[in-house]
C-alpha cells in the first residue's frame, strides 16, 4: 500500500519520540563497565570492578535489602487496606463514598516535597524520624492512591447482581467480599501490590525529610552519590535495575501473547 | 437483614484507610498551614514576606514556565506516538505500548542520572559532538533550564500518552472515513474531524503532567544544578539552608493553592473523574 507523507510522518515521528523515551535509559549500561573511577566513557577497556564495589560493599547491599524490603511491608499493608477500601467504596457507590475516594488520592495531587514537610513536622512529634516504621507508614499513604484506584478500575466489570446472589443465598456480608468480590477484583489486586511496591522502592524525597543516618535506601544511597558526583557504583546500580526493568516487561510481553 | 446495617458493614471496609489517611497525612498536610501562619510568630509575616520578595517571584515564574513548557512538549511528542499506535495496527502496535510504559517502572532518579550522564560538560552527547569535530568548546546542556526542560519532558512524557491513548482508542474511525469520502484530504480529515474528538484525552493528559510538573522537585533540582530554582527546589533550601519554617510553609501554602486554582480551572475542560479518579 502506497503510504502518503501525513502517514510517514506520524510513523517516522512516533519512532523517533519512542527512541527518545527509550535510548537515554540505556546510557547507563556503557558508563558501568567503565575502568576508570568517575563517571564516563571506558577509555583503555571493559572493567567490573563497579559491579564488584556494589555487590561487596554492604553500603550499597544493605541500601539495596532495606529498600526490598520495606518495599514489601508497604506494598502488603497499602494492598490489604487499599483493596478493602476500594470495595468498600465500590458496594456503597454513593456521595460519600465518592468523597472518600477523593480524600484517598490526594497524595498524587500534592506535591512532594510539600508532603514530607508534613511527614517530617509529624514524625518529629510521634518519633518516627530515621525509624523504618516512619518510612512505612509514609510510603504506605503514597501507595495507597495506587492500589484504590487499580481495584476499583477492576471493579467495574463486576456486574451488581452477583454479588447481590450471593447476598440473597444467605452469604454474610464478609463472605460475599471474600469469595465472589475478591476474586473479581484480583487483576486489579495484583496491579496495585506492583505499583505499590514500586512506589516505595523508588521514593526519595520523603525519605530524604523523615531519614537522617540510621535508615539508608537505595534511593537515598543513589542520590547521595549524584550529589557526590564521582562514583560510577550508581551506573551499575541503576543498569541492574534497569535491566530487571527490561526483563520484567519482555515477560509481561510475552505472556500477553 | 436491616438495610443500615449493610451499610455499617461496607464503611467498615472503607474506615481503616481513610482512617490512616486522614490522620498521618491529611492532618500533617493541614499543619503546613497551621507553621506558615505562626512560626516564628502568630501572623501573616511570611506570606508578607513572601510576597515581597523577589527570589520567590522568579521562582514562581521559573516554576510556571517550565511546567508549561513541558506540558506542551510532552502534548506534541506525545500526541504523534499516541496516534501511530491507536491507527496504525501493525505487528509492532503491542511493542510500541510496551515501550512507552517502560520508563514508568525505572525510577525518576536513575533517569534524571541518565541525562546527567549525557548532557554533563564531559558528558556522551558533549564528547561526540567534540569526537566528530562538530563543536570545540563543550555545549552548557546541564544546569540551566535546557537540560531541566530535556529531562521533566522524558519524565512526564508517559503522563502525557496515556490518558491520549486511551481517549483514541475509543474514537471510531467511520468518522474520518465518511471525511475522506466525502472529498476531504487526509490532513483536513484530521484537523477537522479527528483531532477535535481527541481534545478530551489531550486535556486530561496536559492536566497531569502540568500538575505533576508544578511540583516537581528530583528532576530539576538534579539537572537545574541550583541554576533553575523551581518552588519545591526553593522550599527545601529555606528549610534545610536556613531553618526557616514559616518561609518554607508558606511557599508550601501557595503552591498548594496554585495546585488548587489549576485543578479548578481545569475542571471546566476536563472531566477530573476520569481524568485522576478513574485512571487506567
Amino acid at each position: 500500500m502506497q503510504r502518503s507523507a501525513f502517514q510517514i510522518f506520524f510513523q517516522t515521528g512516533a519512532w523517533t519520540v519512542i527512541a527518545f523515551l527509550v535510548l537515554p535509559l540505556l546510557v547507563v549500561l556503557p558508563i558501568s563497565f567503565t575502568d576508570t573511577s568517575y563517571i564516563g566513557l571506558p577509555k583503555e577497556g571493559l572493567s567490573l570492578q563497579h559491579y564488584v564495589n556494589y555487590f561487596t560493599d554492604p553500603k550499597w547491599l544493605g541500601a539495596t535489602w532495606t529498600s526490598v524490603w520495606i518495599g514489601v511491608v508497604v506494598a502488603t499493608c497499602a494492598t490489604v487496606l487499599g483493596t478493602a477500601f476500594a470495595i468498600g467504596c465500590w458496594f456503597l457507590s454513593d456521595r460519600a463514598s465518592s468523597i472518600a475516594r477523593w480524600v484517598l488520592i490526594t497524595p498524587i495531587l500534592v506535591p512532594p516535597v510539600v508532603q514530607s514537610l508534613g511527614f517530617y513536622r509529624f514524625w518529629v512529634v510521634l518519633g518516627l524520624i530515621d525509624t523504618h516504621v516512619g518510612v512505612i507508614l509514609a510510603h504506605t499513604l503514597l501507595a495507597l492512591p495506587y492500589v484504590s484506584i487499580s481495584v476499583f478500575a477492576a471493579l467495574t466489570n463486576l456486574d451488581r447482581n452477583i454479588p447481590r446472589a450471593a447476598r440473597s443465598l444467605g452469604a454474610s456480608v464478609m463472605q460475599t467480599v471474600w469469595a465472589v468480590v475478591v476474586p473479581a477484583a484480583k487483576p486489579g489486586i495484583a496491579t496495585g501490590f506492583i505499583f505499590a511496591f514500586i512506589v516505595s522502592f523508588d521514593e526519595i524525597v520523603g525519605v530524604l525529610f523523615i531519614t537522617v543516618r540510621r535508615v539508608s535506601t537505595l534511593p537515598k544511597m543513589i542520590w547521595e552519590g549524584i550529589q557526590d558526583n564521582i562514583d560510577p557504583t550508581i551506573a551499575a546500580v541503576a543498569t541492574v535495575l534497569v535491566v530487571i526493568t527490561l526483563v520484567a516487561t519482555a515477560i509481561g510481553v510475552m505472556r500477553k501473547k | 437483614m436491616p438495610r443500615i446495617n449493610e451499610k455499617v458493614s461496607y464503611w467498615m471496609l472503607v474506615a481503616p484507610a481513610l482512617a490512616i489517611m486522614v490522620i498521618f497525612y491529611i492532618v500533617p498536610v493541614l499543619g503546613i498551614w497551621k507553621i506558615a501562619f505562626t512560626e516564628p510568630e502568630t501572623g501573616v509575616a511570611n506570606f508578607v514576606a513572601m510576597a515581597g520578595s523577589n527570589a520567590v517571584k522568579t521562582s514562581f515564574i521559573i516554576t510556571f514556565r517550565v511546567a508549561a513548557i513541558t506540558t506542551i512538549g510532552c502534548l506534541i511528542l506525545g500526541y504523534i506516538v499516541a496516534y501511530a499506535i491507536s491507527n496504525f495496527a501493525s505487528k509492532f502496535t503491542p511493542l510500541m505500548v510496551a515501550l512507552v510504559i517502560l520508563p514508568f517502572w525505572v525510577s525518576v532518579l536513575i533517569r534524571s542520572f541518565s541525562w546527567i550522564v549525557l548532557l554533563g560538560r564531559s558528558g556522551i552527547v558533549n564528547d561526540t559532538l567534540k569526537g566528530a569535530g562538530l563543536i570545540d568548546a563543550p555545549l552548557r546542556l546541564m544546569h540551566n533550564e535546557t537540560g531541566v526542560l530535556i529531562a521533566m519532558i522524558h519524565v512526564m512524557l508517559p503522563f502525557a500518552i496515556l490518558p491520549m491513548l486511551t481517549n483514541m482508542r475509543g474514537i471510531s474511525g467511520a468518522y474520518v472515513q465518511a471525511a475522506r469520502s466525502l472529498g476531504a484530504s487526509e490532513w483536513t480529515a484530521f484537523r477537522q474531524v479527528y483531532f477535535p474528538q481527541t481534545m478530551p484525552g489531550v486535556m486530561s493528559g496536559a492536566l497531569l503532567v502540568f500538575v505533576l510538573s508544578l511540583g516537581f522537585f528530583v528532576t530539576p533540582a538534579l539537572l537545574g544544578g541550583g541554576r533553575v530554582l523551581m518552588i519545591s527546589e526553593y522550599i527545601t533550601y529555606q528549610i534545610q539552608e536556613f531553618l526557616n519554617w514559616g518561609l518554607g510553609s508558606a511557599l508550601s501554602v501557595a503552591l498548594l493553592i496554585a495546585t488548587a486554582l489549576v485543578l479548578l480551572i481545569a475542571a471546566r475542560f476536563v472531566n477530573l473523574r476520569s481524568a485522576l479518579l478513574e485512571r487506567k
